[in-house]
């Protein structure tokens, strides 16, 4: 007997979320959320601290597993599957690149940063690193800054040189999406908006969502955006709708005009 | 304009009392320190020569060198290190990476606290009894070995511990975050980043391990041994068991050779902390973030 295949829905989304609720030690930090993230699209989410968009991310690529004390209820699928379906879960979290907040470049050189995830997966030759780590480099616009010396240390770059070299080592992932948590929070606004381009040339290659403390960045970038508030989705709206005064709850809208948050 | 008040001047009258109070009370902690190391030189530095170190002792102790309780300490030591730093680092590991925050681990960190304040003497029963006896290795290199092994093993486990911790979380939910197993992120960037940190608490363990007497003196340590081990199944001289027996065991010892010893141990474990603190500079230039 063959399950019923419903190719025509889940391939239009990259992220399906039904009804997710995510608590610590029992303290609910979202709850209720149910939305789609359509493939080959930057997905925007905007919310004050703590409404539990960190939360939404690390539920997606099941970071649960890792967190003492989170709980995840309701589904998440993937490309169609339930992330929870997914016996090994490193493979799941291969394909999904994430950029934190604060740039990590891990105490590794520069070249040993973005070729580290292609050596896990077991990529030994030379060669072929070269390869991954010039393109992940070219690509996270960082190259022609690094590539006189990719054997200094990736930690100690300045903090927007770091925040490239963490989108080179997710891009090195060869994902098919990528999860960016407020990654402008420690970058100059001129890299800033370098790495925006580099994200609006990406999404035709994969499904980016873009959690964001700056309302204009979702503006810039996103084609649909969440409201997230103090652990609920308020709405999901075509981001220009919502900038323009149409959003359904007029908290999203005296959010978005900056009269709170 | 600006004029003191008597509350500024009283502040000020305390901060220069309790600079000095603690100024006084560090040099309390000195003074017993270098009154011991200048005495040991002092009657024991004539003692010591290349003879002293590399012969063995002559006419019941009271004269020639201290060769075997040298190469003995070396033994106990080295077999010590080979059996507790890998259960140690093991330990260290599991606790600090993979352990859920529960009772359980709480409970077992408590109980490796605690196996640190056991006094030396019953670990030194505890060895007679377990592997002197029950597991028949006899008084031997072996079982003396053991039983340092098994008291300094809390010293390694929290060394250990502590330098993995070092390193930010931030590092490990980077590489998780890729795909990486605990296992991966431990090789790749925990382990190579908390290395340093591993030695030095290894080496401090030698230098605590190289000084004890009571776990040694039941299980693996004799008093005279005109040759040197051949092997872990022999007994061995050690040089704190010496010490202490040519202070208090045997008659017309020469003064200055027990503070001869005394000197030989006292620097082998000062070389070692010395050591130790290379290593924590060495690692603190190499800083990678």
């Amino acid at each position: 007997m063959s399950l019923p295949v419903q190719v025509g829905e889940t391939a239009d989304y990259a992220i399906e979320v039904e009804d997710l609720a995510i608590g610590y030690h029992g303290k609910p930090a979202l709850t209720g959320v149910t939305l789609q993230v359509p493939t080959h699209e930057i997905f925007g989410i905007i919310g004050p601290a703590n409404s539990g968009k960190t939360s939404f991310l690390r539920a997606i690529n099941r970071m649960d597993l890792m967190t003492a004390g989170m709980e995840v209820s309701g589904s998440v699928r993937v490309e169609g599957r339930d992330v929870r379906s997914w016996r090994n879960p490193y493979a799941l979290r291969q394909r999904i690149g994430v950029v934190f907040p604060l740039p990590v470049g891990l105490p590794l050189t520069i070249y040993d940063n973005v070729a580290l995830s292609s050596r896990l997966r077991g990529t030994r030759k030379k060669a072929d690193l070269d390869v991954i780590v010039e393109r992940c480099l070219r690509r996270a616009a960082l190259w022609d800054e690094v590539k006189d010396r990719l054997d200094s240390l990736g930690s100690l770059l300045s903090g927007g040189q770091q925040q490239r070299l963490t989108i080179a080592r997710a891009l090195s992932q060869d994902p098919s999406i990528l999860l960016l948590d407020e990654f402008s929070i420690a970058v100059d606004p001129v890299t800033t908006m370098r790495i925006e381009e580099v994200l609006a040339e990406l999404k035709s290659e994969m499904t980016i969502v873009l959690v964001t403390n700056l309302v204009q960045q979702a503006r810039r970038l996103a084609s649909r955006t969440a409201f997230f508030l103090t652990g609920e989705l308020v709405e999901v709206t075509e981001t220009e709708t919502m900038f323009e005064g149409g959003a359904q709850d007029p908290r999203t809208t005296a959010y978005v005009e900056g009269k709170f948050g | 304009m600006f004029e003191a008040t008597a509350q500024n001047r009283s502040n000020r009258k305390v901060e220069g009392l309790f600079r000095l109070l603690f100024l006084w009370m560090t040099c309390m902690l000195i003074l017993p320190v270098a009154l011991i190391l200048g005495v040991l030189v002092y009657r024991g530095g004539p003692a010591i020569s290349w003879e002293f170190l590399f012969t063995q002792p002559l006419d019941n102790m009271t004269a020639g060198g201290i060769l075997p309780a040298l190469v003995g300490t070396v033994w106990l030591v080295v077999v010590a290190l080979i059996a507790s730093v890998p259960v140690g680092v093991a330990a260290a590991l599991y606790l600090s990476e993979y352990a859920p925050d529960n009772r359980l681990t709480r409970a077992i960190n408590l109980a490796i606290i605690n196996l640190a304040g056991v006094p030396s003497i019953v670990h030194a029963l505890f060895g007679l009894g377990a592997f002197v006896i029950f597991f028949r290795f006899g008084t031997s290199i072996l079982a003396a070995s053991l039983t340092l092994a098994v008291m300094t093993l809390p010293v390694v486990i929290v060394a250990t511990r502590e330098s993995l911790q070092t390193v930010p979380l931030a590092f490990r939910e980077a590489c998780w975050n890729m795909g990486a197993t605990r296992w991966q992120t431990i090789r790749k960037i925990v382990l190579p980043n908390a290395i340093s940190g591993i030695l030095t608490g290894v080496i401090l363990e030698v230098s605590r391990t190289s000084g004890e007497t009571a776990p040694i003196m039941f299980t693996g340590a004799a008093a005279f041994i005109p040759f040197l081990p051949q092997g872990v199944l022999d007994q061995t001289m050690a040089m704190s068991l010496h010490l202490f027996v040519i202070s208090t065991q045997v008659p017309d010892v020469p003064e200055h050779m027990p503070f001869g010893v005394a000197l030989v141990l006292i620097s082998m474990v000062l070389a070692m902390n010395g050591l130790s603190i290379a290593f924590r500079v060495y690692l603190r230039g190499r800083k990678k973030w």
